[in-house]
This record gives structure tokens, sequence and C-alpha cells, in this order.
């Protein structure tokens, strides 16, 4: 696999709502198989970030390319089809509450692959429920398991389609230290399994050790710093030092 | 104070909802039509109401004609309460009433379903799963609340007629079939069929202000209540002004 290819290159993305400015030419690589983490602190608009990747929020300016396809320049069919390549785990799970866990996966496969054979639904959805060790869990409703395993299925809901990148938001905020330990490695094993790029955000310092390969610090809506784990501990810099303390 | 800066969020309010309602017009005639969601949400939405419709039909038939009947027998014309209880349930009592316990029921449901989807969400979610949202959710709840009004209607004019019937029977002995007659002499096209077309209207402002409220909801649980909450009221009053307009509509019609 060559990881020096970059699947995500964003190029001085604004964005600001109303006169609230969230993000100021900020410019970030995701090369194949990287596990990045976006470092930056409760409103900071990490969001809103990964939003306008996947095309939720249109950036004021500044490009963002996607498998080398600007996303602010798709149409509606193209930006489906970059979403079929692209997972998004959402920080809330997101799960449609009044599906089962069964119907939550199926979802995404019928909505963007129309014509599907039920026999292969079937399959994804028994592979993807094992990938996070839920599979006794497929008749029930999403209020009915736990907050971890809330995230699991959600995670299992974005593996369905075999995103070549998942973009996490906050993975582990709102869990348990433990449940949340149990989630990043979880992230790391299917990172494994399926060979996917990620892009996780997150202010989470333990899941900033364990889990990051490069870390990009994103402070005042700019790409502040970056670098490894270790590099950025022993920064000299007050506003990098803020988080590892 | 002066009126049009009190009056502002008012006027906001109505400039987006008839932006939505534009938008309901454009995406609800352009593909993909989400036909299975339709039929879905036309059985949730006419199967949740059945019962309370149905009751509180039957319970305003038959008070409806206890209370007019003191007033008929010092006239001398008890005779004509059939008639009298027909024509006020068809042409108003029946529609509005349902359409206001719709509101109640289906207005507030859709407004916190689609508050607590957005706030949690859902809504983005079935944006990133290859899903137009607002035809998955909007257009196929309110062609749904516009299609199930009417029949939820109808229904509840024949129950409201049965307990009126009910209501004759508590002071005199009057056969079913001689009451049925004597309301459907009593009732032209001219009651029923604008009757019927204003509920369509009354269930599209349900379904549309429903939706409104919910799809924009603001961020937090309290947002989601309060967007069940002013679904409502806001429904209700549109179906009162609808309802006025409906009557100038068709008293215009009849002198033509
Ligand atoms: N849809 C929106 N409309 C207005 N302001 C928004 C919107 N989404 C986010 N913001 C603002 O952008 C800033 C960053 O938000 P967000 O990206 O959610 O932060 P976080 O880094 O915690 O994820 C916040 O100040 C928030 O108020
Ligand atoms: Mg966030």
């Amino acid at each position: 696999m060559d990881t020096t290819e970059p699947v995500i290159v964003i190029k001085d993305l604004c964005k600001a709502f109303g006169s609230n400015v969230v993000l100021d030419h900020f410019n970030l690589n995701l090369y194949r198989g990287e596990n990045l983490v976006v470092l930056g602190k409760s409103g900071s608009g990490k969001s809103v970030l990964i939003k306008c990747i996947i095309g939720l929020l249109r950036p004021d300016s500044g490009e963002i390319f996607v498998f080398g396809q600007n996303v602010p320049e798709l149409s509606y069919a193209e930006l489906d089809q970059m979403r079929a390549r692209v997972g998004f785990l959402f920080q809330s799970n997101a799960l449609y509450d009044s599906m089962t866990v069964r119907e939550n996966l199926e979802f995404p496969l019928r909505r963007h692959w129309l014509h599907v054979e039920q026999k292969e639904v079937e399959n994804l959805v028994a592979e993807v429920l094992e990938s996070v060790g839920l599979a006794h869990t497929i008749d029930m409703m999403p209020a009915e398991l736990s907050g971890g395993m809330r995230k699991r299925i959600a995670l299992a809901r974005t593996l369905i389609l075999k995103p070549a990148i998942i973009l996490y938001d906050e993975p582990t905020t709102g869990l348990d230290p433990i449940t949340g330990m149990e989630i990043i490695d979880l992230i790391r094993d299917i990172q494994q399994q399926y060979k996917t790029s990620s892009l996780v955000i997150s202010h989470d310092m333990k899941l900033v050790k364990r889990a990051a390969g490069r870390i990009v610090m994103l402070i005042d809506g700019k790409c502040h710093a970056q670098g490894a784990y270790s590099e950025l501990k022993n920064s000299g810099d007050p506003k990098v030092r803020a988080f590892f303390d | 104070m002066p009126f049009f800066s009190i009056q502002r969020p008012i006027v906001d309010e109505i400039g987006s909802l008839t932006r939505f309602t534009l938008r309901f017009f454009r995406e609800a005639f352009r593909p993909r039509y989400e036909f299975s969601e339709l039929i879905h949400q036309c059985f949730v939405i006419g199967y949740k109401s059945l019962s309370l419709v149905g009751l509180t039909a039957f319970i305003m038939g038959l008070v409806l004609t206890m209370q007019l009947r003191p007033s008929m027998v010092r006239y001398g014309v008890e005779a004509q309460i059939p008639a009298m209880v027909g024509i006020a349930i068809v042409r108003e009592i029946g529609p509005v009433i349902t359409a206001l316990i719709f509101a109640g029921k289906i207005g507030s449901s859709i407004g916190a379903e689609l508050g607590s989807m957005r706030v949690t969400e859902q809504i983005d979610a079935m944006e990133v799963s290859g899903t137009n949202p607002f035809k998955f959710l909007v257009v196929t709840r309110t062609l749904a609340a516009t299609l199930m009004l009417p029949v939820l209607v109808v229904l509840s004019d024949a129950i409201s007629l049965y307990g009126s019937y009910l209501g004759v029977n508590i002071y005199e002995v009057l056969s079913f079939r001689l009451f049925y007659t004597q309301v459907i002499d009593n009732l032209a096209y001219y009651d029923a069929v604008p009757a019927f077309i204003k509920s369509y209207f009354f269930g599209f402002a349900v379904g549309i202000v429903g939706c409104f409220k919910g799809y924009y909801s603001n961020k937090g649980t309290e947002g989601v209540g309060r967007s069940a909450n002013s679904a409502v009221v806001m429904a209700s009053v549109f179906i009162f002004i609808l309802d006025l307009l409906a009557v100038q509509v068709t008293d215009l019609l009849w002198e033509l």
C-alpha cells in the first residue's frame, strides 16, 4: 500500500457562522492507511471540519479534495458516490431509534446500493456485527443498548459499506474510561482488518496517546502544530503544552 | 416600541415556513419517490389517531345533540334535531375538531420525532447514507398527513352522527333509518364537498408545520419539547385561519 499518497487534502479551508470564525485557512493531508488525530478543545470547530469534508456543511472558501475530487464542487450524485466510500461515525451515534439494529445496519446498504440481494445484505450485516462483537443484538432496538454498545453498532453501520476512509467525531466522548479504551482498541483493530485510513477528531488525550499515528492540533481555526505524540509532548509552545499537562 | 420590530420574529418565522413549503413542492415532484415510506407513514399516522378521533367524535355528536335539545323543544322543532346536527357536524364541527385533535396528536409527534432526529444527528446520518432526508422524512410525513386527515374526517362524521342518534334516543324513540334519512335529506353537496376539500388543507397544515418545527429544532433536548409544543400551537392557529378562508371561498363560489 502506498502510504505517501494523500486521500484527503484540505487547502485553506475557511468557515464562519456570522461573526464567529471557526476555521481560518486550515490545512491538512490525510495519507492512505494512516491514523490521524485532529486534536482541539471543545468548540474549536472539529465537528465543523469533518462535516465540511463529508459535505454536510459548505465551507466559505478553500478546497477539500477527497480521492482527488473537490467536495464543495460535487453534484448531488457525485457527493453520494463519495459518501459511499467515506464512513462517518457521529458523536451522538445517530442510530435511527425507530429501527432495530438490523434495520439500522441495512439502511446505508439499501440506500446506496439500489439493487442488492437479500442474501448479501444478511451476510454483510452478520459480518460487521461480528467485527464489533455484538452479533446477539441484531433484533434489539437502539434504546435497549448501553452507550458503548451503541457506539459499536454505529461503527458497524459505518463499516458495512467497506469505506476506504472513516471519519470519527469524538468516538470516546460520553463513554466511561474503560469503555472508551475498548472503543479505541476496536478502532485500531478495524483499521488493521479493513485497511482504512482514519481521521479521528478528539480532545481525549488517552485516545491520542494510544491510537494516533500523527497528530494535528486545531487551535484558533488553524493547523497550529503537527507531529507524533512524543514530539508534541516535548514542545515548548504553551498552547500545545496545555493539552499534555 | 414600533409594531414591526416586536413582530419581527413572527414575520421571520412565516418567511422560513414559506420557504420550507416551497421546498416541499420542489422536492415532492422530483424523483426519487419514497413510496414505501409514504405508505408506512400513512398507516402510522392514520392508525395512531384512530381511537382518539373516534372517541372525541362520538362524544361531540352526543353532547351537541343533548345541548341543542332544550332550545329546540322550546321552539317546538325537536324533529329538526337530526337535520341541524347533521349540517353542523358535516360542515364545521367534524372537520375542525378532527383537525385540532389531529394537530395535537400527529403535529406534536412529527415535531418531536424530527426534532430528536435533528438533535441526535440522525438527519445528518441519513444524508450521508445516500438519502435525501427532506424527501424521506418531510415529504412523506406531510403527504401522509394530507391524505389521511380527510379519511379520518369522514370516519369522525359518521361516528359523530351515530353519537347524535344515541343522544336523540335518550329522550324519544327514533329508528336509525328515520334519523339517517332526515340527516341525508337535509345535506347537499354544497355541505359535504367543501368540508371534505378543506380537510386536505388542514392535513397539509398539520404535516408541514410539524415537519418545519422538527426539522429546524434547536440543539438540546429542551429544543425538542419546544418543537413539539409550537407545532401544535401553530398548526391549530392555521386550521382556524384556513377555516375562515374556506368559508369565504365557498361562499363566493356559491354566489356564482
Ligand atoms: N450549524 C451551526 N450554526 C452556527 N454555529 C455553529 C454551527 N455548528 C457549529 N457552530 C459553531 O461552531 C463552533 C465550533 O463547533 P464544533 O465544531 O461543533 O466544535 P467541536 O470542536 O466541539 O466539535 C462553535 O462555536 C459552534 O457554536
Ligand atoms: Mg463536536
